[in-house]
């Protein structure tokens, strides 16, 4: 109760340890890599390639933190894409690129809403219904595609690739921007917003979630549609960018935008989550590959690297999350101490531990 | 009898059954509240009084039957956990009052907001009240615990402290403690039945539902005894002793094993 210290009120800031990792890894990478990370290139390039990631991480902490898991927001990215660029492609007009827009938004949420309905109204565990769901979506998107790639190199005269994709002040890439954007409009929802504490109480526990008079049922659908929406706007940062559809586009989005959320500190039992970690969590993950290769020391090592990270990440988030950090560097400092006393009779007691 | 505030009754319900397929779980249960009692529900396990809990606080409707709530009839056909709290019903279970993991300013208004428009939620202004009813209603001591701390930091008598509190602060009628004491130790017992006497001095009804004869016997001003889904004695607590209760509720434990034996 008496130390009201500064590791206290650190704990509190949301994210910490993770932009912690995040930081510390960019200056790893800046000492073994100096040419390629003391310039501005490689962030902006990294503000191109993380954003569909980041905001299909943002969409799945929703979805672990109610204490449900969703595998099926990569086939979204192909099914979005495909009505995007197949509407696209189909009609001319000014008005074709939004309405592609929206229909490829709408899309996304109807395949989030079904998994809602099956999930909440027939009770199938979520992992196996967006799992069927994965392996549907994205074998509809092949079947309606003929398997075939799509060149939709037109939209990069559109005023929406700008919108969406341009380079502000000739760099910065606009997707960094707008997930950005979407960072924070979530964070409120999810902590200032009655939605997300219902989303915090159903996945602490369902049982009190329903007696303190939230709607478990239409609350999960309403978490699916959602998590399934905000996939159809990741893949149309994604489609656009590429001007280009394939079919399957998004398969490898699913480990990394995973291991995005959970490496930001939201717990996979439910009822906690944190959309700044995941902010950091995605560009550390997004930041690794190309980091290990800039080293030098070869594509070889960018998994073990990437594991290191993660693991790492993990830990931190456990220690510091559970306030073990102040005993930790209590019991380091204590070490050090015990060290340098010549004759080391001083044990370690635990009234130094904690301070 | 004892007609303590029957001219203003808190609660009625009558002729209520419940059945779950073709298992009846309640048989022609008349039961009545005054405000300003406390009504202790006892019985052993599968007695049905948690389906009397579960019926009042809106979890599901009984199969046939009425609810008066302060004289009101209630709606059965869309009653539900908010219905309930509106009509001034609150309910504080044996474990699943509170979010574990969440912040206890939020689990005094979760499901009630208080909100600016678009339903984000006024923050500050929950933390105040909560805040209020912490050091004010429940005159909350413990220290080091603020509306900002988790709810499992919190001991289990300060827990059932926290959702009697809430109950008490959204103007309850009828606060309905559904076993509220199982698993605490002594202490924190004592704690629970402290708030339970709070309940009362604020001139609230309240049914304490317990199979701990000792705590019921302490706090209830009547006792209403059921047994396999019907109720099978009244009795106001002038006409009984503890001992003579108790010996009751063993007489109905062996009556049972009796009819099982047959």
């Amino acid at each position: 109760m008496k130390r009201k210290g500064s590791f206290l009120s650190l704990n509190r800031l949301e994210g910490l340890p993770i932009a912690l990792v995040l930081v510390t890894l960019y200056i790893v990478f800046m000492i073994t890599a100096p040419r390629v990370f003391t310039g501005y290139r490689i962030y902006m390039s990294f503000f191109q390639t993380v954003p569909p990631m980041l905001v299909l991480a943002l969409g799945l902490t929703f979805v672990i933190t109610a204490g449900e898991i969703d595998l099926s927001f990569s086939s979204v990215i192909a099914f979005s894409g495909f009505v995007f660029a197949w509407f696209f492609r189909t009609f001319d007009g000014f008005w074709v690129v939004w309405v592609g827009i929206l229909l490829a938004l709408a899309a996304g949420a109807l395949v989030g809403y079904v998994n809602g309905v099956l999930v909440a109204k027939i009770g199938v565990p979520s992992i196996m219904a967006t799992l069927a769901a994965q392996f549907f979506w994205s074998g509809l998107t092949v079947l309606l595609a003929g398997g075939l790639s799509w060149n939709i190199k037109d939209i990069r005269d559109n005023a929406a690739h700008d919108i969406f994709t341009g380079r502000i002040f000739g760099v910065l890439p606009a997707q960094a921007i707008w997930s950005l954007g979407l960072v924070i409009f979530l964070w409120f929802i999810l902590n200032r917003h009655r939605f997300g504490e219902a989303i915090m109480f159903l996945g602490d526990n369902p049982n009190v979630a329903r007696v303190v008079g939230i709607d478990v049922e239409k609350t999960r659908v309403q978490l699916f549609t959602l998590n399934g929406l905000i996939a159809g706007f990741a893949a149309l940062l994604l489609t656009i960018e590429m001007n280009t559809f394939w079919t399957t586009q998004g398969q490898g989005y699913l480990m990394l935008a995973l291991a995005a959320v959970f490496i930001g500190g939201t717990s996979i039992a439910g009822g906690e989550g944190s959309i700044v970690g995941t902010f950091f969590g995605a560009y550390i993950i997004g930041s690794l590959e190309a980091g290990v290769v800039a080293t030098g020391i070869g594509g070889y090592w960018t998994a073990l690297v990437s594991g290191l990270v993660m693991g790492a990440s993990v830990v931190l988030n456990i220690l510091i999350g559970e306030g073990r950090f102040t005993k930790l560097s209590g019991r380091l400092l204590q070490w050090s101490r015990v060290g340098h006393d010549a004759d080391g009779s001083r044990l370690p007691s635990d009234e130094n531990v904690g301070r | 009898m004892a007609d303590t505030g029957i001219e203003r009754l808190a609660l009625r319900m009558a002729k209520v059954e419940k059945y779950f397929g073709l298992v009846c779980a309640l048989k022609q249960i008349d039961l009545e509240v005054g405000s300003n009692e406390i009504v202790g529900l006892i019985g052993d396990n599968g007695a049905g009084k948690s389906t009397v809990v579960k019926i009042l606080s809106g979890v599901f409707p009984p199969t046939s039957g009425d609810l008066y709530i302060t004289g009101r009839k209630v709606d059965l056909s869309n009653y539900s956990v908010k219905q309930a709290h509106l009509h001034g019903v609150e309910t504080v279970y044996q474990d699943k009052s509170l979010g574990e993991k969440q912040d206890l300013w939020r689990n005094f208004f979760v499901g009630r907001q208080i909100t600016y428009p678009f339903g984000f939620i006024n923050v500050k202004k929950e933390k105040q009240i909560a805040e209020d009813i912490m050091r004010k209603t429940i005159g909350f001591r413990s220290a080091g615990i603020t509306v900002d701390s988790k709810v499992s930091k919190l001991s289990g008598g300060e827990r059932q402290g926290v959702a009697i509190g809430r109950a008490m602060h959204f103007e309850a009628e009828l606060i309905v403690l559904d076993e509220p004491t199982v698993a605490l130790s002594l202490k924190e017992v004592g704690k629970v039945l402290d708030f339970v006497h709070k309940i009362k001095q604020a001139g609230k009804a309240c049914v304490y539902i317990s199979h701990d004869i000792q705590d019921v016997f302490e706090i209830a001003d009547r006792f209403v005894i059921m047994d396999r889904g019907e109720i099978v004695a009244r009795i106001p607590k002038k006409e009984i002793s503890l001992k003579a209760l108790g010996e009751f509720m063993l007489d109905y434990a062996h009556g049972r094993k009796d009819m099982e034996k047959r």
